[in-house]
Order: structure tokens, then sequence, then C-alpha cells
């Protein structure tokens, strides 16, 4: 069986419905199609799929559709500004060396924004542990924790 | 996943009637959803969502202690300056559970009644006494911790039961704790071995002391010889290394891909003994991070990555 819900993505509320077992990774990238968060490994661990659920980070992959109902959530479409100016720490992934394939690179950013927006000037240790649930396989990690240190240091 | 039937509860009587019918309970799904994901279980058929009832939101201190609300997260654990300050092995536990998401959504109602013998808070939880209230639709009834767990997965709690809240008493003064996770990367970790102690000091002399192993058999329990070998003790290395001998000696550990039975038992003595030197630090009002797990292995910085 189908149940209605609202999802409230980045501002604009979409009506869906869905079957209870369904994740919210599947119908945000399905149902609402916003693709940019990822499906890397579907089970938690590596954190391509994170959004924000009422301004806390959630894995999308394993959190079920039907609990987000009414609640804000923010996917990596909603950090650019509206005239498509890119949010800082976008910026910064651009200018540090912190995207390659650019794969992880939606939910680090909604990751180290979460960071910014409970602690504001965080240390490198504070970094790597708040980006610890996110998988790179590309860079090293370097060029994201500077790209974070940027952000923070420019608040 | 083969949930077919779903409702969101917006307080406990109505979790209650659902649960009363078959439903069972979802609060964060970091363990049910993940499970079903990683192939474990399916989910189940009817599930009642809890996220929404406020009843079972929160920590509040009551006269005597601190009642954790079901759906407490292990962020607002690590947030509480209550927690943190009298119930530091809690704190130690909740602040290494995952990563930051899992601790936003994870929540200590689902973490108790998961009943891993590897998850965090039940070691802490036991040796402070905490007595958890499970509520059904024929009535309510309290069950203390350390006789809830009975097997791998298994608590002591009926399908139709919902745990609302734990209450944890003040410890006595003079009392420090720590719990220790032996762990190969600092967070999205699973203990390969756990150690939990609560010491309470009166002078030079240990009043009381709970030691509890985690990982380390079918359920996390409490080690009487390791109790006794510092209870009455001045606390010494010697006593402290007795204590850790007998939790490793009491541990019959499993052998897995993250580390032997041989090498569990080994690390038990290690563990216990850095969580008995640590509470006892805590105790005499001495200073150490929380977590202490990453601080106690000796990395940099209390701990790099
Ligand atoms: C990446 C990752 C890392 C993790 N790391 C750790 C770790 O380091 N240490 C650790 O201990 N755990 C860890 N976990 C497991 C999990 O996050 C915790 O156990 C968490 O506290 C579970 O809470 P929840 O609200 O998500 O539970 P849910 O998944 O919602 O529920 C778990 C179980 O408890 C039942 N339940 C939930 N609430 C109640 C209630 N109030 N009354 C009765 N039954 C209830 C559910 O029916 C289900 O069977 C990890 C999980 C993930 C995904
Ligand atoms: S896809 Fe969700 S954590 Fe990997
Ligand atoms: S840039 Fe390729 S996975 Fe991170």
């Amino acid at each position: 069986m189908r149940y209605d819900a609202t999802l409230k993505v980045n501002g604009r509320a979409y009506p869906v419905a869905i079957e209870p077992g369904r994740n919210l990774l599947s119908v945000l990238r399905s149902e609402v199609g916003l693709t940019g968060a990822k499906e890397g490994c579907d089970d938690s661990e590596c954190g391509a799929c994170m959004v924000l659920l009422d301004g806390q980070p959630v894995n999308s992959c394993s959190y079920l559709a039907l609990q987000a109902d009414g609640r804000e959530i923010v996917t990596i479409e909603g950090l650019a500004g509206e005239d498509g100016d890119l949010h800082p720490l976008q910026q910064a992934f651009l200018d540090q060396g912190g995207v390659q394939c650019g794969f992880c690179t939606p939910g680090m950013l909604i990751s180290a924004k979460a960071l910014l927006d409970r602690n504001p000037s965080p240390d490198e240790d504070e970094i790597r542990l708040a980006l610890s649930g996110n998988l790179c396989r590309c860079t090293g990690y370097s060029g994201i924790v500077r790209a974070v240190q940027a952000v923070a240091e420019q608040r | 996943m083969s949930a077919q039937s779903y409702t969101a509860a917006t307080s406990v009587d109505e979790a209650l009637e659902a649960m009363a019918t078959g439903a069972r309970p979802i609060a964060g799904g970091t363990d049910l959803v993940v499970g079903a994901r990683g192939g474990k279980a399916p989910l189940p058929d009817a599930l009642v969502a809890i996220h929404r009832v406020s009843e079972l939101r929160g920590i509040r201190e009551q006269e005597g202690g601190l009642v954790l609300g079901a759906l407490a997260t292990h962020a607002d654990i690590v947030a509480s300056s209550s927690a943190c300050e009298l119930f530091t092995a809690l704190a130690d536990a909740s602040a290494i559970v995952g990563s930051h998401a899992t601790r936003t959504a994870g929540t200590i109602g689902g973490n108790v009644m998961n009943a891993s013998p590897a998850m965090e808070t039940g070691g802490p939880l036991i040796c402070f006494d905490a007595v958890a209230t499970l509520r059904s639709a024929s009535g309510t009834r309290r069950v203390a911790l350390t006789d809830l767990f009975t097997g791998p997965g298994r608590t002591v709690a009926e399908p139709g039961e919902l745990l609302t809240e734990l209450a944890i008493p003040t410890p006595k003064d003079g009392t420090g704790s720590c719990y220790a996770r032996l762990e190969y990367r600092r967070q999205m970790e699973i203990a390969i071995v756990g150690a939990t102690a609560v010491v309470t000091l009166d002078g030079g002399t240990v009043r009381d002391a709970r030691i509890a192993i985690t990982a380390l058999a079918p359920t996390i329990h409490r080690v009487a010889e390791a109790e006794q070998a510092l209870n009455g003790s001045d606390a010494s290395d010697a006593a402290v290394h007795a204590a850790a001998d007998a939790a490793a000696g009491a541990s019959r550990p499993i052998s897995d891909v993250r580390g032997s039975a041989q090498y569990r038992r080994a690390m038990a003595a290690v563990l216990t003994r850095r969580a008995i030197s640590t509470a006892i630090t805590r105790a005499r009002g001495g200073r150490f991070p929380i977590p202490a797990s990453p601080a106690l292995h000796g990395a940099v910085n209390g701990g790099a990555a």
C-alpha cells in the first residue's frame, strides 16, 4: 500500500505517494527528481546520500521516506543561491582541490555545511571527525579538509 | 524491504495501540533500516514510527537522578552537561556511536532495544543502575538494565512493549566513570572489545566498583570478580591489574573477521585496565577528554583519525 506524504525539499513542497519501505534517497532521486544526492553503498557507510533533515545530516539511503513527511529537507541542490552563485563551501572545494570524480562531493558538502552550522570555527581534528561518515576514494581528503578550513577562517 | 503498513504515532497511547496489533516501533531507523538494507533482517510487516512522539523526547533531571526519554539521541546525550558530568561513561559511549549523522538520528531507546552485545551504551547503563520503563497497552513495568538483555538481539520485553524512558540514579559523591572501546578507527566503528568502569572513592579507598564487559559475551554484563578485586582496595596498580585480569577471565569472546577470541580476551584486560584507571582519575577530580577511547589509545591530539 502507498501512503501520501509531502516532502519539503529546498523550500519547495513535493506531494508523493510511497510504500512504507521506500528510503528517502530513492524518493528524492526518482519521484522528486533531484539526483544530486548519490547512492554509494546503500548501507549507511559512505555518506554519498547525505541530506539535511530539519538541519541535521542524515544518511538518506537508510532513512524511511515516510518519516521525513512534512519535515525540512535540504539537498545539495539547495546549497547554491537563487541566482546560481555557489555556496562558499562549494567554491572552496573547487579552489582547494576538494573535488575529483565528484561522487562523494554532494554528501561531503552537506556534512561540511552541517558542521559549520553547529560550529563555525572547527579545527582540523573536528573537521576530520565531522566528515568521518563520508568516504572519498579520489582526493585523499586533504583538499576537502583545507576547503572546510578555508571557509571556517573566512567567517 | 517488506514493510506493508506504516503509521506515525503522535502519542505513546497511539504507539501502544499500533503495537498491540503487531506493529514494530521505529525511531531513528539506524539499526532497523540499515539491517534491512544490509540483508540482515527484512523490515517488519507493520511499522509504527515514534519519532513524532514528543513525550518520548529529551533528557530531564528529576529528584535523585536523570531521565532519558527513549528518543534522546546520542547527540543529545553528548550535549547534556549533566550526562557528561555525572554519567561520564555514558557520554564516552554515545560520543563514539557511528558518525555525527548516526548520532543525530540514533536514539538511546533504539540502541538498548536492538540489544547488540557490542552496542556502546549498555555497559554504562548497567553499571549506573539504569532502570527501563516498558509500557504496553495492558500496563507499565520497570526493568533494571542488568536484567533486560537475554541474548544477542534479545530482551525480556514482550512484542507489544515500548521502552518509554531510562531512569538513572545520581552516583554517590566521589564517583568517576569511563567507557573504553577497542577500535581500529575513531568513528564508524563497532566495538571489538569494550569495558565500563564506575568507581566510587572514599578518601584513598575504593568503596564501590562496577565493571562491565562489552562484545565479550552473548550479552553485556557486570563481572563480580573484577569488582571484588577493587572493592576495599587502595586503587593501586596491583588492584587495577587484578580486576582487569578477572574481567578477561570472565569473557567468552567469539572469533570473527575483526579479531580472534584469543586476541579479544587479551584486549579485554587492556581495555578494562584503561577504563578503570580513567574512572579513578575522574573520581579524583582529574580531567580526561570525552570520549575517552581515542585519547586512551595514545593517538595524537587525543586521537587523529
Ligand atoms: C553507520 C552506523 C554506525 C553505527 N555505529 C554504532 C556504534 O558505534 N555503536 C553502537 O552502539 N551502535 C552503532 N550503530 C547502531 C545504531 O545507530 C544505534 O544502535 C542507535 O542508537 C539505534 O537507534 P535508532 O533510533 O536508530 O533505532 P531503530 O533502528 O529505530 O530501532 C532499533 C530497534 O529497537 C526497536 N526500538 C526502537 N525504539 C524503541 C522503543 N522506544 N521501544 C521499544 N523498541 C524500540 C526497534 O523496533 C528496532 O528493533 C551504528 C549504526 C550505523 C548505521
Ligand atoms: S549511499 Fe547512503 S551511506 Fe552510502
Ligand atoms: S572526489 Fe571521487 S569519491 Fe571523492
